[in-house]
Formats: C-alpha cells, structure tokens, sequence
C-alpha cells in the first residue's frame, strides 16, 4: 500500500524511554549549534539567538493577528481536507472498480509539484482566503483519501457480508463498520495530510496574502532576515512535531485496542 | 484492471473534452484559464522555439544532483539505523515525525547559506528525498528473511558474497521503493523551490510568466511539467510492479 506514501514505518520499540528522547533533542540542538558557529551567526543564528528572536516576535503587537489568519485559513483546509479525503476514501474504498480506475490519477496527481497549479487557483479564487485553503486542500486531501481507501479495502470481508445481512443503509454501513474499522489507518493519512495542509497554506500565504506567517517568511525572505526565518521555522517545526507525536500516540494506544 | 485502465481513459478524455468545451464557450472565465488545445500548441511552441531548452535541463540536472545525493545518504543513513540499533532508537521519533513537519520552510534558510544558485535547490531536493530512501532501505534490509541468513552462514559465505548474492537481491524491491520517493519527492522539492524563489529553471520560467500574465507560455510549461512528471511517475510505478511481482513469484 505505502508504496507513494511511506511514513508508517512501525515504531522499534512500544515504550520509548525519556532518555531517548531527550537524547535526540540534545543531539539536534548540537548539532544546529556547531552548524551556527560554522557558518557564522549571520547566516545561520544558533538556537539561543533563535529562541530570543521568537519570543520577540511572539511578543510583537502584528503577530496575533497574523496567526489568527494562518490558523482560520489553515483549520478550514484541514477540516475540508479531512471530511471530503474520508468521504472520497470510503465511497472509492467500498466500491472496488472506481478505486481501480482513480487510485492511478490520484498517486499521479500525488507526484506533481503541485506548486506549479498555483497560478491557476489563484485566477481561480482571486487573491484571499479562499486560494490559500483551496492550495492547503489539494495538498492534503489525497493522502487522506489513498490511506482511508486502503483502510477500507483491506477490511475483513465478514465485515462488509455481516453489513448485508443485517440490511444496513449506505450512510449506516459508512458510520458503523465502515468508519470504525478503518480509523487507524485514517489516523495515519491525517498525520500526513496535516503537515502537507499546513505546508499548502503557508505557501499559499507566502504569495497572495498581506498578513499571516507565510507572509511574514515571505518578508523576511526578501530582506535576507534569517533570524526571522529561523525563528518561524522552529515554531512551525515544534507545532507540527507535537501534533504529530500526539497523533502517534493516539494511534498506537487504538492499536493496542483491539 | 483492464476494465478499469478502460474507464480511466474515459474518464481522463471526457475531463479534458469537458474543459476544451467550457473555455471555449467562455463559460469558464477566457482571462484565467485557456483551453487545453491552447495549452498543447503552446507547449510544442515552447520545445520547438528552443528558448527554455537551458531551463529545463538546468532543472533536471539540479534534480537528478539531489536525487543522486539522497540515494546515496539515505542508503548509507539506512544501513547504519540497521546496524545500530542503539542509534536507530534514539532516531526514530524523527523518522517518523519527518514528513509531518514542512521542512520546505527551511528552503529560504538553505538560500542565505548556499546564496541565489543551484545548490539550495539541490540541499532542499535532498533533504526531501532523503529520509523517504533510509526508511525504506532500512524496512527493506530488516525483510530479508533469516533463513536466507542462516543458510549463507551454513554455506560459509564471506561478508561480501552475503551482501552481493543475498542481502541485495533480497531487499531490492524495498530499497527501489526509496530510490523512486525520492526521485518524486526530489522533483517536487526543486521544483517548488524554483518556483519560490530562483533566477532560472522550470519553475521559476513559471512563475515568471505568471507574473506578465502570459498564459500561453504559463499553461504550456505546465503542460510539459505534468505530462513529464506523470512519464516519469508511471515508469518507476512499473519497474516498481515488475521487481515486487518477482519476490512474489519467488517466494510462492
């Protein structure tokens, strides 16, 4: 299945020790370190300046409002690229031969830059909100649908003849065998699909918007600010890794369920 | 699966048919989007003027740099996550949290490094690529299966006729899975990169005629980028198809 999409690679062991743990964030934060001393603070700021200069900018009069316009644009994408993904997985899951004939488009679709479609969304959808979540959709709506699709085909086939038998409506057999049964791997596609979503607003703020941190890197791009930089990028890195880690464990703990 | 291949064919003409008729009716608005005709001829415009010849291959050197690159880290990367297991522990939060972080954001930081030429592009191509090729070199090597092992160790092979006849052959299908993200991922990389910020290539020749509202020269060049892109994508598909169907076949 993961044959596009491999980050489902299974974790070696169940219980990860602290110490582990803690061990990598040190290692990186070395490693960023004697990078920062390599190249001169100018270029690459090491993570003390870089922590000083994101809580100047958290603490900035701007930044409120330019996170609010990244997270309404950003929730909105998500929230569109999670209900229509599921809901295009299971129809195209539950229905063989249209997951036959789309699944192809959809792994095509997957592997272009979609970058380059960027031009027409935006004469599409004008300058504004609605080109920004239509980008974060299309980044992330086709993982979702490939992992949900899969989910459901690969579902025990007593399944979907107990469903028959019991004479369950369409919608009824999406909520209650459906649904359930492909959450974990749901839960996988919608790890992967947050941080392409985010990736698709941001890059979509860095060029049709006048607010919001896209912007703010677009700005901070032009003036050779790599403080800036630096410092947006961490944020978003710690965000979407504590999404991300939060995802996992929730994963491994409905695994664990059986 | 020829039904469907049958279907898809419809499905694929039908959209485009469907596109060609409303732009030329103007029912979608004729400023923002020209019929795919249009798109063709501006296409074969574009490779028989010869103007973005440099262009191109500049992209596809830069790619396949990145791509060469990534192989060869994520491989080496992956067969030392295998053999230590104490570093592969401590590693693997961030393999697994890797592609959901948008490491893009970084490419801006690559650019004050590196400067305005090829190699941001390159280091972002890489680092896309990379971790896709040692998760799947590492996944690979933990499949070969251990009786293969036992029995080289029976037949007292040396360490380099158990990688060579063994290890290799028996982890291919796997490690091609890597070979192949990373080329895609690789292309998306330098291509978004191009288009973000860059003095020439693919995606900057985009953006750029964009920015002068040439839509012949825009739609054309995304033409040849998806049409190349898909080639691509379909090739390694089946090479992949054709080396899984083969362990298959050897192991039923």
């Amino acid at each position: 299945m993961s044959t596009l999409l491999t980050s489902t690679l299974k974790p070696a062991h169940q219980h990860r020790k602290w110490s582990d743990g803690a061990l990598l964030v040190v290692a990186l934060l070395a490693l960023w370190q004697v990078a920062s001393s390599l190249l001169g603070a100018e270029v690459l700021p090491g993570p003390w300046l870089t922590f000083l200069k994101l809580k100047s900018i958290m603490s900035d009069d701007d930044f409120p409002e330019n996170l609010r316009v990244t997270a309404v644009a950003f929730a909105l994408g998500f929230a569109i690229s999670c209900m229509g993904g599921v809901c295009l997985g299971l129809v195209l899951g539950a229905q063989r031969l249209a997951g036959d004939i789309v699944e192809p488009i959809l792994m095509a679709f997957y592997a272009i830059p979609k970058i380059t479609l960027y031009p027409v969304v935006l004469l599409m959808f004008g300058l504004g909100l609605y080109a920004k979540v239509t980008f974060g959709v299309i980044h992330g709506i086709i993982p979702i649908t490939i992992f949900t699709m899969n989910a459901v085909r690969n579902m025990r086939p007593v399944f979907a003849r107990t469903a028959r038998a019991c004479r369950l409506s369409p919608v009824s057999y999406a909520r209650h065998v459906l649904l359930p049964a492909a959450v974990p791997e749901v839960l996988a596609g919608l790890r992967i699909g947050f941080s392409l979503t985010l990736l698709g607003t941001l890059i979509g703020e860095m060029f049709a918007s006048q607010s919001g941190i896209g912007h703010m890197l677009m700005i901070a791009m032009s003036r050779n600010d790599s403080q800036t930089i630096m410092a947006l990028a961490s944020l978003l890195f710690i965000f979407a890794t504590v999404v991300n880690l939060a995802m996992l464990k929730w994963h491994q703990r409905l695994i664990k369920a059986p | 699966m020829k039904l469907a291949a049958r279907w898809r064919l419809v499905l694929v003409v039908a959209f485009v048919g469907a596109l060609e008729i409303a732009s030329r009716r103007a029912w979608i608005d004729p400023v923002s989007f020209i019929p795919p005709s249009k798109m063709a001829e501006g296409a074969w415009a574009l490779l028989a003027s010869g103007d973005y010849t440099n262009d191109i291959l500049q992209t596809l050197a830069n790619a396949s740099l990145a791509v060469l690159l990534a192989v060869a880290g994520g491989f080496v990367f992956g067969v030392c996550l295998f053999k230590l297991p104490r570093l592969r522990r401590v590693v693997d939060p961030l393999l697994l949290s890797y592609y959901a972080v948008p490491i893009f954001v970084v490419y801006p930081v690559l650019i004050v490094i590196f400067g305005l030429n090829r190699w941001p592009l390159v280091a972002i191509g890489f680092l896309f690529g990379v971790v896709a090729m040692a998760t799947n070199t590492l996944n690979g090597l933990e499949r070969v299966a251990p009786v293969l092992l036992r029995s080289a160790r029976a037949m007292r092979m040396s360490t380099i006729d158990e990688i060579r006849l063994i290890t290799l052959p028996a982890s291919l299908p796997y490690v091609f899975t890597g070979v192949k993200l990373a080329v895609v991922y690789a292309f998306i990389a330098v291509i978004a990169g191009e288009f973000v910020l860059a003095g020439s290539g693919f995606g900057f020749r985009i953006a750029y005629a964009y920015n002068n509202f040439d839509n012949p020269t825009m739609y054309g060049l995304m033409l040849l980028l998806l049409v190349f892109v898909g080639t691509l994508n379909m090739l390694l598909h089946m090479a992949e198809e054709r080396l899984y169907s083969r362990t298959r076949r050897a192991s039923a």
